[in-house]
């Protein structure tokens, strides 16, 4: 499978508040850009798949996308993994038509929780309204707390991943957080949201919309498509969904699901030269790097002191700014940064970099999903 | 995470916290001996159905705990700043309560001794958690 299909086209909206755009509408925008940056026509697209909008399930969305987009897909339908969804869609794609089930899949995502309705993100869980247990952020803060106490992750550490994505942000004009710098002091400064995370700890809300195509390299030659990114690997991996039943909060299947993207693209961590983690929350970034085995576990604090994270340091991350500081969207953004950087024209560009690994991740770090791009 | 959110009506509560007589129980499977929380009507271990209902002897150990500087749930607003902990009963099952009875909550350590205390509160009995050192002095 490794570079034998590739993402031939990405697209997106604006990011931030869209007010007054339903998701359909958004999602044509995105599938626009998409089809224009691939340079083919809506009607070669015979698979459509799609991350529903978090905040607003809905039967069906997938067939009522497609009649709003007016295709008619041979494979076709919404996959519910939360933010890991948009990355394993992309897997899927490329085994659907290894198998010729389709040929050309738009894989796509929208969602309007900034200006829409966003309820779901902070409603309690379950019989944790008891004990006033509620809201997304509480969900990782629990995960960082232990992170922190058992082996040593300083606020310091976390800080350092919300610093550089802020920095990244600020060279890319489509970044919600463009002019919002941060330094460590002034983050350490901040108020606690819910300890031991502060709000700029925490991904942004955003609306949005992302999509690519993907299809095989020989048919991207045949459209002459023109800077086709190859997939070399990926893989998935599921922990338990309550973290009250993980038997460990420090470690998740984003090992698996790196381990299967790796043997797949026959690379090792060393191999990357540049990262999108999926950083809805900065310990989510820490804990990616250890289950990715580009540090230890226990070691990802050290790991991105001193500037490791910034172009030129030993793993650039979230060149764009990530979840952070560019837009909230759930892991499709990464994505389509990631196809920047094997094409050579992101904004932060990581010169000569050949490998891009990409995670995506859903419910408290229960679904994971890893995508390594080359070029 | 769960997306459903359950009223605080006391029957409910007590079948999911498995509150009975004012103690806290859990299952334990008769085939494979698994123990857990929250209530199931199988074994998430062997998916065996003969299951018993043990009382937990109330001996526990903080995990991990967070501290809520915002009103993520409205009805908890005026308790702002109050501690979630997630707690591994003895017996092995967890789950998630309130840990109260100290005085700062950034002071708790994690795997640290913890006692139930069910508590009746709006109503409701629910199986809260502090501190076992607390009647040493150390945690008021």
């Amino acid at each position: 499978m490794r570079g034998k299909y590739v993402i031939a086209g990405v697209g997106h909206t604006k990011y931030g508040s869209l007010p007054g755009r339903s998701t359909h509408s958004l999602h044509a925008e995105a599938v626009r850009n998409a089809l224009y940056d691939a340079n083919i026509c809506k009607s070669d697209v015979d698979a459509l798949l799609v991350k529903g909008p978090t905040s607003a399930p809905e039967l069906l969305y997938g067939q009522r996308l497609a009649e709003s987009l007016g295709i008619s897909p041979r494979v076709g339908g919404v996959w519910d993994q939360g933010g890991a969804a948009n990355a394993s869609l992309i897997g899927y794609a490329a085994m659907a038509i290894e198998h010729g089930q389709c040929e050309i899949a738009v894989v796509t995502f929208a969602d309007n929780p900034k200006t829409g309705d966003r309820s779901v993100y902070s409603r309690a869980r379950g019989e944790g309204a008891l004990f006033g247990w509620g809201g997304v952020p509480a969900g990782y803060a629990m995960v960082a707390r232990r992170h922190m106490s058992e082996l040593g992750t300083r606020p310091e550490h976390l800080g350092a991943v919300v610093v550089n994505s802020r920095r990244n942000a600020a060279a890319n004009s489509n970044a919600q957080l463009r002019n919002k710098p941060i330094t460590l002091d002034e983050y350490l400064a901040r108020d606690y949201l819910v300890s031991p995370l502060r709000r700029d700890d925490c991904a942004l809300v955003s609306d949005g919309a992302a999509s690519v195509v993907v299809m095989s390299a020989r048919r991207a030659r045949e459209l002459k498509v023109q800077r086709p990114v190859p997939i070399l690997g990926f893989g998935q991996g599921q922990t338990s969904l309550d973290i009250a039943q993980r038997p460990r909060l420090t470690s998740t299947m984003a090992s698996s699901s790196a381990a299967t993207a790796f043997a797949m693209a026959g690379l090792k961590p060393a191999d990357i030269d540049v990262a999108q983690l999926y950083d809805c929350f900065s310990i989510v970034v820490l804990m990616t790097l250890e289950d990715y085995g580009f540090c230890k576990p226990g070691q990802s604090g050290r790991f991105v002191e001193d500037g490791a994270l910034e172009v030129g340091g030993r793993l650039p991350i979230n060149t764009a700014g990530g979840l952070l500081a560019e837009t909230g969207m759930p892991g499709m953004q990464l994505i389509i940064e990631g196809v920047r950087q094997m094409r050579g024209d992101a904004v932060t560009q990581v010169p000569n970099a050949k490998t891009c690994v990409i995670s995506n991740q859903g419910g408290v770090m229960h679904t994971h999903s890893t995508l390594i791009l080359g070029n | 995470m769960q997306a459903d959110s359950a009223g605080p009506e006391s029957e409910h509560v007590a079948a999911y916290h498995a509150l009975r007589d004012g103690k806290l129980t859990y299952q334990r499977c008769r085939d494979c001996a698994h123990c857990w929380l929250p209530e199931r009507t199988e074994c998430p271990g062997c998916l065996g159905n003969r299951i018993d209902r043990l009382d937990a002897c109330g001996a526990a150990k903080l995990v991990s705990w967070v501290v809520y500087h915002h009103a993520f749930v409205p009805a908890f607003a005026d308790s702002i700043p109050y501690t979630v902990g997630l707690i591994e009963l003895r017996e092995g099952p967890r789950l998630i309560s309130n840990i109260v009875g100290v005085d700062d909550p950034e002071q708790l350590r994690i795997d640290q001794e913890l006692s139930l205390q069910v508590t009746r509160r709006r109503s409701v009995d629910v199986p809260l958690f502090t501190p076992s050192t607390a009647r040493d002095g150390r945690y008021k």
